[in-house]
């Protein structure tokens, strides 16, 4: 059992403390649409599951569905962007620094990119390429303007290559780091390839100074294993915002890792889709919203496949004023998609007045020939209850809240399974916690 | 020897509907030695002395006092005053995911005594203490209360009780909602607590049903926020007989 208690923040034998400014009771609304699925703010956390027999021939609506969502290398194929659409209607597009209207009254996004540090095994190569490389476009399309300008833009890629029946483990892990080169707006492309059988770790370890719009592509051929971390440890004044395609071969398994922790405005895309059967995904998400920060993860898992799986777990703490997290979790069950087992979930903590946590999991089901398909979402204050616990054995407040902050982060950080990334991600909730205001 | 003073104690709380008095006047003394039972129907403020005694910030002291050898415990925080030797087991134990019980224990232990317990001996005594309690050794290694049985909380409380070794016990329902091999395991634990010695009790429950178990030296009825009588334990063989219809209130004490 993985439920929080600060579902329970509001049941009848906790006290309150007076909601969180920025939230109301019913968190934040959702159209019409969907009500059940509503983003859950504090008192409103609700979890729940549709079975394949219980839920059986469920119709997306067809103007609203993620199906429908144009995609495109283009950036003229995009209109321009106001933030009322739906999936920019979080994002402060003022802080963007212009990576929003690239090709508007000048702006270019012609900065240099990061600059590129491999640390790899042998088996595994990295190649720099120019733009008409053959494996580029391999993985995805662009789902958005910013992502589609970054697509148009960017001069050389970065291409990974784990080869066939490579064997990969948690000690040779390869590792890209990215060092962002100052605040002119600037493209980057990367491809991560694990070809057939092939088993292995790459991170993607996002550092320095940006102002960045990047296309990321996970391409993974049938049959393999690929972990890949995404790590954004920006200065305090990066703007990045990073598209993430992954395509799954049959019976492949990817693991699809994204931690935010530094940056001004940070906005994850990461879209996984299928291309054969039996597949895997697992994405695992961990963000820590400082005074300040935006940090936006919008996910998207289309199951266009037979009996592919997949599994969606972000958590996530906000202090500080200010301090912005949205999760987004779109799920899409295509007709043909029989078989599909998905579930996905969001977890939320709050530790300070002022910080604000959107939250939002949408599900489509156009078949009931599932295995099972749900969804949880829970956005709670550091729990009262809890604290008055642990401070009852003892323990001071301050120890008491990073023993729980840390215990709550540290079920995404259990998962990632390699051991120096795990230790450097609680150093760095060590850190965060540090700045933790009392 | 300890002494917890309790003089003339006014509790309430803040509710939608304006402040609401709870404990009218409660004054009760408990020494290291001796183990007092406080019985009551439900709503009479027995659980509100448990809390206000632990400092939950729910609860406002309106007037009266609560001292350990002296000391003024109402100016402790809540973590101040388990150092000084209180613990409340809770009714409504809460999960704390993420957290071990491993990690958990040895954070209050060391936080209790000062200092982080010697390795060997503290695992040891833990392995001890959680087979006694008929704990799976599986539960170390899992999240405090996360997924555990109302019955596995309430043995778990009393393994803190008996690893922290705190100077009073307060034990808010424990005996609520166990069956009666539970029931047994935990009371066992608890009088391993009080044989040791240095150990004060005070025994909040609803029933008589425990006292079959823990004998209690004194026994003190709860009604509307203050103590209505108190007696020897011959006072809990009459409410066993004759529950708490004499106080005018529509409730039994029969378990």
């Amino acid at each position: 059992m993985t439920e929080l208690t600060e579902e329970k923040t509001t049941g009848g034998k906790t006290w309150s403390q007076g909601f969180i400014k920025g939230m109301n009771e019913e968190g934040e609304q959702l159209s019409e649409i969907n009500p059940e699925t509503g983003p859950l703010g504090g008192s409103a956390a609700k979890a729940h599951s549709h079975g394949g027999d219980s839920h059986g021939g469920g119709v997306g609506v067809p103007d609203s569905s993620r199906a429908g969502r144009l995609t495109s290398y283009k950036m003229a194929d995009f209109p321009l962007i106001t933030g009322r659409e739906e999936e920019w209607r979080f994002t402060p597009l003022k802080r963007m620094r212009g990576l929003d209207r690239v090709g508007v009254k000048g702006q270019e996004l012609s900065g240099p990119a990061p600059v590129v540090e491999v640390s790899k095994p042998d088996g595994v190569t990295v190649e720099t390429v120019g733009r008409d490389d053959s494996r580029i476009g391999k993985a995805g399309i662009p789902e958005d303007r910013v992502a589609a300008a970054a697509w148009e833009n960017f001069t050389e890629a970065t291409v990974v290559t784990l080869s066939a029946e490579f064997v990969g483990n948690a000690e040779n892990v390869t590792t890209l780091t990215l060092t962002g080169q100052g605040d002119v707006p600037a493209a980057a492309h990367i491809v991560v390839h694990a070809k057939k059988f092939a088993t292995g770790v790459v991170v993607l370890d996002h550092r320095g100074s940006a102002v960045l719009s990047e296309n990321i592509e996970i391409l993974v051929e049938d049959g393999a294993n690929l972990t890949v971390v995404s790590i954004q440890d920006w200065n305090d004044d990066t703007v990045h915002a990073s598209a993430q395609h992954i395509l799954v071969g049959r019976d492949a398994k990817v693991k699809h890792v994204v931690v935010n922790l530094g940056g001004n405005l940070l906005r994850t895309t990461p879209a996984a889709r299928y291309s054969g059967t039996g597949a895997e995904v697992e994405m695992y998400g961990l963000y820590f919203a400082d005074a300040g920060q935006h940090l936006e993860q919008r996910l998207f898992v289309d199951h266009s496949t037979k009996n592919c799986k997949s599994r969606v777990t972000y958590k996530g703490a906000l202090q500080g004023d200010g301090a912005h997290a949205v999760w987004i979790g779109d799920v899409l069950i295509r007709k043909q998609a029989e078989g599909t087992d998905t579930y996905e979930m969001n977890r939320n903590l709050i530790l300070t007045q002022g910080a604000r946590a959107d939250s939002v999991p949408n599900l489509e089901i156009e078949t009931g020939m599932i295995e099972g398909a749900g969804h949880a979402s829970a956005t709670g204050r550091f729990d009262d209850e809890q604290l008055f616990y642990l401070q009852a054995r003892g323990i001071a407040e301050d120890v008491a809240r990073r023993l729980v902050v840390r215990g709550f982060l540290n079920e995404v950080i259990q998962h990632i399974k390699v051991p120096a990334l795990e230790e450097r991600l609680r150093d760095a909730v060590e850190r965060e916690l540090a700045a933790t205001p009392q | 020897m300890s002494t917890l003073e309790i003089k003339d104690l006014h509790v309430s709380i803040e509710t939608e509907q304006g402040v609401k008095p709870i404990l009218k006047g409660v004054s009760l003394t408990i020494n290291t030695g001796e183990t007092h039972a406080i019985m009551g129907p439900n709503g009479s403020g027995k659980s509100t002395l448990a809390a206000t005694i632990a400092g939950h910030p729910r609860y406002t002291v309106d007037s009266g006092s609560i001292t350990l050898d002296g000391e003024n415990v109402l100016e402790m925080t809540v973590d101040q005053r388990a150092r000084a030797g209180l613990f409340l087991a809770m009714q409504y134990p809460v999960e704390i995911p993420g957290v071990t019980m491993t990690n958990f224990l040895r954070t209050a232990k060391t936080a209790i005594d000062g200092e982080a317990p010697k390795l060997r001996t503290w695992t040891k005594d833990v392995k001890a203490a959680m087979a006694q309690l008929r704990i799976e050794p599986e539960f170390a290694e899992r999240n405090v209360n996360e997924g555990f049985s109302g019955g596995e909380k309430k043995r778990h409380e009393i393994l803190q009780l008996e690893l922290l070794k705190p100077k009073f016990a307060i034990l808010d329902e424990t005996d609520s909602g166990l069956d009666v091999d539970a029931l047994k395991v935990v009371s066992e634990g608890v009088n391993r607590s009080i044989e040791d010695g240095g150990l004060g009790t005070l025994l909040i429950t609803h029933y008589t049903r425990i006292l079959r178990y823990i004998k209690p030296q004194f026994v003190h009825v709860f009604v509307d926020g203050s103590i209505a009588e108190q007696g020897g334990p011959e006072l809990a063989d009459r409410l066993e007989d004759e529950g708490y219809d004499r106080y005018q209130v529509a409730e039994s004490a029969t378990a």
